[in-house]
C-alpha cells in the first residue's frame, strides 16, 4: 500500500503536511530538511521542484524557487539527492511542481524515478484533470503514484465529484482562490465551503492548504479536514545557519 | 488539414488549458460563452460600431510605391498603426471589454510588453468606466515611459513586475496571479494569441478583422483578393494571426511570420522562438517555447519590447510544425534599419515590432508584380527613444 493511503487509514485528523522547495536554503539540504521534519512530528512532506514561472505562487515560494534554480537545482539533481530519502525517512513524500519540467524530463521517466526513490505522489497544479485522465493517469498508476488535485471555493460540486473519482491519496482544499502565502481567514463563506465539502462524503480524505501559518490556523483547518498543509510559513522560517534548530522551533508551534 | 482550434481546445499538438484549479472557473466560463456572445448580432453590431467610429476602421491598405520600386513587387502596408492608440492591439481590447461586460465583470486586468496592449486596455476601460490594472515588467516600464504615462492618464493602475526577467513573460505571470486572487469579478484581457484555450482562438477572432479588410481592399485595388505573400511580426503573435486568419485556408497565399532574432539567433540574446524553442507548456497552453533542458523558461532578448517573449501562440506552433507558415528571424539591427528606411521612403515611422516584418523584404527575391502585404502593426512614436539612441538623432 502506498504510504499516503496508509497514513490516512491510520490517522484521521490533525495530519500535518509540510511543503518546502528543493534546493532552498542550501542546494544540498533536501534530505536534511526531510529528516528534521519527520523527527519533529510532520506526518507528510511535499517537496517542491522549482520552476522559473510559478504562477500559483506568492513572493516567498517564488523567491525560494528562484534561489534554488540559481544554485543549480533541477529534476536530475533532485532525484539523485532523493536516492538517500528512504534510508531514513519513513513518512509519505510527494513532489510538487509545474508541468513543464515534468514534460521535459519525460512523464514516464519522471514517474519511474519517483517510484525508484520512494516518492509516493505528485501535485502538479497546472496539469489539467482532462489531460491527466487521458494521458498521464495510467502511467501514474503503473508506478503506484498518487496524484493530488486542488479544489477551491469556486470549484463546482460536479467537478469535485469528478476530482474525487480521479484522486487516489487525498484532495487538496484551498482555503480560498489565492496564490500561496496569504493568511487563512475562515469567514462564514469559507466555513460554509469547508462544511459543504465535508458533507459530500468524498471517497478521498482532504487536506486544507494555502494560508496556514500558525497553530490557530492549523487547528481551524483540522476542524474541517483531515489535516493541514503548511508551505510559505515554513519556507519563510528556513535559513542556512541553524537549519535543524529553526525547523525544531517552527514545528514546536504545531507539535508541542 | 485543420489549422484552427478543435473542440478540445487544440491546434494539432498545441493549445489546451494548462491552468491551476484556481483559474478553472473563469476560463471555463469564458470557454462556454465566448462563441455564443461573439456570435450574437447585438454584440457584432456594437463591436463593429466601435471599430468604425472609435478605432477608425477600416485601416487603410496602402500601396507603398517607393518600397515597391525598391523591392520589385507591389508592397502593400496594412496600416494598423493608424488605429486609435496606435496599434492593432485595440481590435482585441474592444472585443474583450464588450465580452467582459456581458459576463458581468467589474474589474479588468492586463499584461503588457511594449505598453501598446496596456494602453489599448486602459483606453477601453476608460471608455466603458471599468477599473483597470496593468502589469508591466520593470525593464519595459523604463524603456516605454510614454506608454506608462498614457496608461496612468487613462486612469489605469500600472503595476511593476519585478520577478524573473522583468519583461512581458513576468508581467503575464503577475496578471495570472492577480486573476487567481480575484476569481469572481475580474476579467483578464490577454493581449496576444497566447494563454489557455479559449484565449488564442478568441483573440485571433477579434484580430481577424485585419485580414478580412485586407481581402476586400486587395480586391478593390488589384482585382484579386489573393496576395502572393503576407508578412507579419510575431512575439506572441496576435497581429500575425489577425493578418493570416482569412488566408490560412488558402494555401496559395504564402504566410511569413517574422520573429525577433535579437542580437542574432545564436548569440544567447534572441527571442526567435521557433529557432530556439522546444515544445512545452507556458502561460496555460502547450506550444513552442524557449527553455532549458530542465524545462525552465529562458529569458529572451529583443530591442522590441512587444516581441520580447519566449513563446508563441499555440496556433503559430501548429502553423510552424505543419509548415503552413514560414517562420524567419530578423535581428535588432536589421529591424532598426528597416524602420529608418520605411520612415525615409514612405514617411511612416513604424513600431520596431512592425519594422521586423518590413526588414524581411530585404531577404526576399521577387520576380516583379507579386502582391505582398506587410502588417504595419503599430506606429513608432513609442520607440523614438530607441531610434534616437541608435541613429544618434
Amino acid at each position: 500500500m502506498n504510504r499516503i493511503t496508509k497514513l490516512f487509514k491510520e490517522k484521521k485528523n490533525n495530519i500535518l503536511s509540510i511543503y518546502y522547495t528543493a534546493g532552498y536554503p542550501g542546494l544540498g539540504d533536501t534530505i536534511a530538511i526531510a529528516n528534521a521534519l519527520e523527527k519533529a512530528g510532520a506526518d507528510m512532506l511535499e517537496i517542491g521542484f522549482p520552476y522559473s514561472d510559478p504562477v500559483a505562487d506568492g513572493p516567498v515560494i517564488q523567491a525560494s524557487s528562484k534561489h534554488a534554480l540559481d544554485q543549480g537545482m533541477d529534476l536530475n539533481l533532485l532525484f539523485e539527492q532523493l536516492k538517500e530519502l528512504r534510508k531514513t525517512v519513513t513518512i509519505p513524500v510527494l513532489l510538487m511542481g509545474y508541468v513543464n519540467p515534468v514534460l521535459q524530463y519525460g512523464v514516464e521517466r519522471f514517474c519511474e524515478a519517483c517510484a525508484q526513490v520512494g516518492v509516493d505522489g505528485c501535485i502538479v497544479p497546472d496539469l489539467p484533470m482532462v489531460e491527466y485522465e487521458e494521458f498521464y493517469k495510467d502511467t501514474f498508476l503503473k508506478y503506484g503514484l498518487s496524484n493530488v488535485f486542488l479544489v477551491t471555493p469556486q470549484t463546482s460540486v460536479e467537478r469535485i465529484h469528478k476530482i474525487d473519482s480521479l484522486s487516489n491519496g487525498f484532495i487538496y482544499l484551498l482555503s480560498s482562490s489565492a496564490t500561496t502565502g496569504q493568511n487563512l481567514q475562515v469567514s462564514d463563506t469559507t466555513a460554509a465551503y469547508f462544511s459543504r465539502i465535508a458533507a459530500m462524503e468524498l471517497n478521498n480524505p482532504t487536506m486544507i492548504g494555502f494560508g496556514i501559518s500558525s497553530k490557530e490556523t492549523f487547528d481551524k483547518a483540522c476542524k474541517y479536514a483531515n489535516g493541514g498543509i503548511i508551505g510559505t510559513a515554513f519556507v519563510k522560517s528556513l535559513s542556512s545557519d541553524k537549519l535543524n534548530e529553526n525547523i525544531d522551533a517552527f514545528m514546536k508551534m504545531f507539535r508541542a | 488539414m485543420n489549422y484552427f482550434v478543435n473542440e478540445k481546445g487544440y491546434y494539432g499538438d498545441f493549445g489546451g488549458a494548462y491552468i491551476p484549479e484556481m483559474l478553472y472557473p473563469n476560463v471555463e466560463e469564458l470557454r462556454q460563452n465566448y462563441l455564443k456572445i461573439i456570435g450574437d448580432p447585438s454584440f457584432q453590431q456594437e463591436f463593429h460600431h466601435l471599430l468604425k467610429d472609435y478605432v477608425g476602421r477600416p485601416s487603410p491598405l496602402y500601396l507603398a510605391k517607393r518600397l515597391s520600386k525598391k523591392y520589385n513587387a507591389n508592397i502593400f502596408l496594412k496600416r494598423e498603426d493608424l488605429n486609435h492608440t496606435g496599434a492593432h492591439k485595440i481590435n482585441n481590447t474592444i472585443g474583450q471589454i464588450l465580452l467582459a461586460e456581458k459576463l458581468g465583470k467589474k474589474r479588468i486586468i492586463a499584461e503588457t510588453g511594449a505598453g501598446q496592449h496596456g494602453v489599448a486596455t486602459a483606453t477601453v476601460c476608460a471608455l466603458r468606466g471599468l477599473e483597470c490594472v496593468v502589469y508591466m515588467g520593470e525593464i519595459d516600464i523604463q524603456r516605454q515611459a510614454p506608454n506608462v504615462a498614457r496608461m496612468k492618464m487613462l486612469g489605469a493602475k500600472v503595476v511593476s513586475a519585478v520577478s524573473g526577467s522583468k519583461t512581458l513573460k513576468d508581467a503575464t505571470n503577475e496578471a495570472m496571479r492577480d486573476w487567481i486572487n480575484n476569481p469572481v469579478d475580474t476579467h483578464y484581457i490577454i493581449g496576444s494569441v497566447v494563454g489557455p484555450h479559449p484565449y488564442p482562438d478568441m483573440v485571433s477572432i477579434f484580430q481577424s478583422v485585419i485580414s478580412e479588410e485586407t481581402k476586400k481592399q486587395l480586391l478593390e485595388q488589384t482585382g484579386n483578393d489573393q496576395p502572393d505573400y503576407v508578412l507579419a511580426c510575431v512575439g506572441g503573435g496576435s497581429n500575425a494571426m489577425g493578418m493570416f486568419y482569412h488566408f490560412i485556408d488558402d494555401e496559395k497565399v504564402k504566410l511569413i511570420a517574422v520573429e525577433a532574432g535579437g542580437k542574432g539567433v545564436d548569440t544567447g540574446f534572441s527571442a526567435a522562438t521557433t529557432f530556439l524553442g522546444k515544445e512545452g507548456v507556458l502561460h496555460g497552453s502547450r506550444s513552442i517555447l524557449m527553455q532549458t533542458a530542465d524545462g525552465q523558461v529562458v529569458e529572451p532578448h529583443s530591442v522590441s519590447a512587444g516581441l520580447d517573449y519566449p513563446g508563441i501562440g499555440p496556433q503559430h506552433a501548429h502553423l510552424f510544425k505543419t509548415h503552413r507558415a514560414k517562420y524567419v528571424s530578423i535581428t535588432d539591427d536589421e529591424s532598426l534599419q528597416a524602420g529608418l528606411l520605411c520612415t525615409q521612403m514612405e514617411g511612416i515611422i513604424p513600431a520596431i515590432e512592425s519594422a521586423h516584418a518590413l526588414a524581411y523584404l530585404e531577404k526576399m527575391e521577387f520576380k516583379g508584380g507579386e502582391n505582398v502585404v506587410v502588417c504595419l502593426s503599430g506606429r513608432g512614436d513609442k520607440d523614438m527613444d530607441t531610434y534616437m539612441k541608435y541613429f544618434g538623432f
